[in-house]
């Protein structure tokens, strides 16, 4: 083979390397964009619809044993326009009360499926810090990214079931829209241009969950009478489940705390 | 030489970008927020990411010219395929660094860029070294090896038993592995080196080419091993619940990738000038079903 040859092949290989590059690349836009074929959610109504006459409802709260470890300082200076609160929002506990703890029916509901909600739900960049610090979302419901600091972010989530993605989003830009077709609990979404921004979504394909707020308190409504298995979970302190047994109109107080 | 202190600075830059959790602040490759030659704001991991990438420009810029001017000038051929060779290794680099901020920093490529990093830095190094002025005029030094293993082997398993190091490093580095393999991987280094340095030092001390390089092996190996204990208490054992990279974690995980660069690159060094300096008899390669027949 001539060096003519040898260098018609290198270029021929570069080539192919490129076009398998921007191959991947659609692909990932087309499951940013919520275009995928895969969706997992069945048209509501295929099991027997919730009676609102007998729906029951669960609350409680969550709390702390002991002593709870105090914030960590978050280090902002690395970008002037980050302003915000720097305390780390790992463990938030109040009076013995710990806040941003994903609470759900693990298990009972069967196959019912539900309705994907109308509305978005939100998270907001401000400060330089995720608001909220956890949220709750059903299988491909939107939502809404906003960013409202003087700074570019991005937000990458890192899922282990989902189609993980990375986009930046500069000061004043239009909201990003997104959903995510399967479950899963405690995804982590970080912006890498300000490491200590961190919160976590958890995508579930039933309307009933909640998350703590500072006073540790939750509430699920509209459960149908059945026995569930309602599990908690903290980003650092792991899960802990319990089962409930709930009639009709129940309203039932199932309180739970974690240990460090 | 120039070529090897500006790769030894996008290895820094390099590491940094990874000890701040900056890989992907910039999520778009080849270009950077969709511009290839605008300098986005240099805030936050952006300045970590897109500096990493200036150097790298830099140091791909100069190695073409490297390989252009060696083309022309230099007579040995077997030094412009070494030219060429590097040119081939730093587009290579340049790939697996795109790839792996497209594909989100998987474990392997991630790794990989690593690796060919510090290759692309022994390259360097020993094109620095054989186009220096000393190679081409002196009259090499020559004192026989007649010891097993020889030098010769003891610095070529030194340099692999360095590879296997960075691998496991930078493995843990990416998440692809747990800190232990790396960890328990040292002390077979520290023991390979060592044999290696005290060998040149007190069989051929008398050969400042081998004397050198031995030297500083034996140093950067034990600043090596110390700088791998801070890393190890800055990141694993204080650092593991730490809501962002801490200034201490950075200064000693950079620095440990630092010197390894440097260590694996004098290695290489050591095992060129063994090579020249102390060649193995010609009988003693001779296998032992052969010398019969010579004899006879």
């Amino acid at each position: 083979m001539n060096r003519n040859q040898w260098a018609a092949i290198f270029l021929a290989s570069m080539l192919a390397l490129g076009m398998l590059t921007g191959c991947s690349k659609k692909e990932n836009t087309n499951e940013e964009q919520g275009t995928s074929p895969s969706s997992e959610v069945k048209p509501a109504g295929s099991s027997a619809p919730i009676d609102p006459a007998t729906a029951a409802k669960i609350s409680g709260t969550v709390s702390f044993d002991g002593t709870a470890p105090k914030p960590s300082k978050i280090d902002m200076s690395q970008d002037a326009a980050c302003k915000g609160n720097n305390t780390s929002e790992t463990m938030v506990v109040d009076s013995g009360k710990l806040a941003n703890v994903f609470v759900y029916v693990k298990d009972g509901m069967g196959d019912r499926s539900f309705e994907v909600p109308k509305d978005s739900v939100t998270i907001d960049q401000k400060g330089c810090q995720y608001h909220p610090h956890v949220l709750g979302v059903m299988t491909n419901q939107n939502i809404e990214i906003r960013n409202d600091d003087d700074t570019t972010h991005n937000i990458h989530p890192t899922p282990k079931d989902n189609r993980e993605w990375n986009e930046s989003q500069p000061p004043k830009a239009a909201a990003l829209e997104k959903q995510f077709t399967r479950e899963e609990v405690m995804l982590p979404v970080k912006c890498n241009q300000h490491p200590w921004m961190k919160m976590y979504l958890n995508v579930s394909k039933t309307p009933f969950f909640a998350v703590t707020g500072s006073d540790g308190k939750y509430e699920i409504k509209g459960l149908p009478p059945g026995d569930y298995t309602l599990a908690f979970v903290h980003e650092k302190l792991g899960e802990q489940t319990q089962k409930v047994t709930l009639a009709a109109k129940d309203s039932k107080t199932v309180d739970q705390a974690f240990k460090q | 030489m120039f070529i090897a202190f500006a790769t030894f600075l996008l290895i820094v830059a390099g590491a940094l970008v990874t000890s701040n959790d900056a890989g992907l602040s910039v999520p778009d490759w080849p270009t950077s927020f969709g511009s290839i030659y605008k300098i986005p704001r240099m805030v936050g991991g952006v300045r970590f990411e897109h500096s990493h990438r200036m150097v790298a420009e830099l140091v791909g810029l100069l190695t073409v010219t490297l390989a252009i001017w060696l083309a022309r000038s230099e007579k040995r051929r077997w030094v412009k395929i070494l030219g060429w060779l590097a040119v081939g290794t730093v587009v290579l680099q340049g790939v697996l660094g795109g790839l792996t901020v497209l594909y989100f920093l998987p474990a392997a490529i991630s790794t990989a860029h690593a690796a060919v990093a510090q290759t692309f830095f022994c390259l360097a190094f020993a094109l620095a070294l054989f186009t220096g002025k000393r190679w081409i005029e002196e009259v090499p030094q020559v004192e026989f090896d007649d010891r097993h293993p020889t030098l010769f082997t003891l610095t070529m398993v030194s340099v692999a038993v360095l590879y296997v190091q960075l691998i496991l490093g930078g493995m843990f580095r990416h998440h692809g592995l747990s800190w232990w393999p790396h960890v328990i991987n040292a002390p077979t280094v520290a023991f390979v080196l060592g044999w290696t340095a005290v060998r040149a030092l007190t069989a051929y001390s008398k050969v400042d080419a081998i004397r050198r390089p031995a030297v500083i092996m034996l140093s950067l190996l034990i600043t090596q091993l110390c700088l791998g204990f801070v890393a190890f208490l800055t990141r694993i054992a204080w650092g593991k619940d730490a809501v962002q990279p801490e200034l201490p974690m950075v200064i000693a995980t950079v620095s440990h990738v630092a010197v390894g660069a440097l260590l694996l690159a004098i290695t290489v060094v050591l095992a060129i000038q063994v090579r020249r300096h102390v060649p193995v008899r010609f009988e003693e390669r001779v296998p032992a079903g052969e010398r019969e027949t010579i004899a006879a």
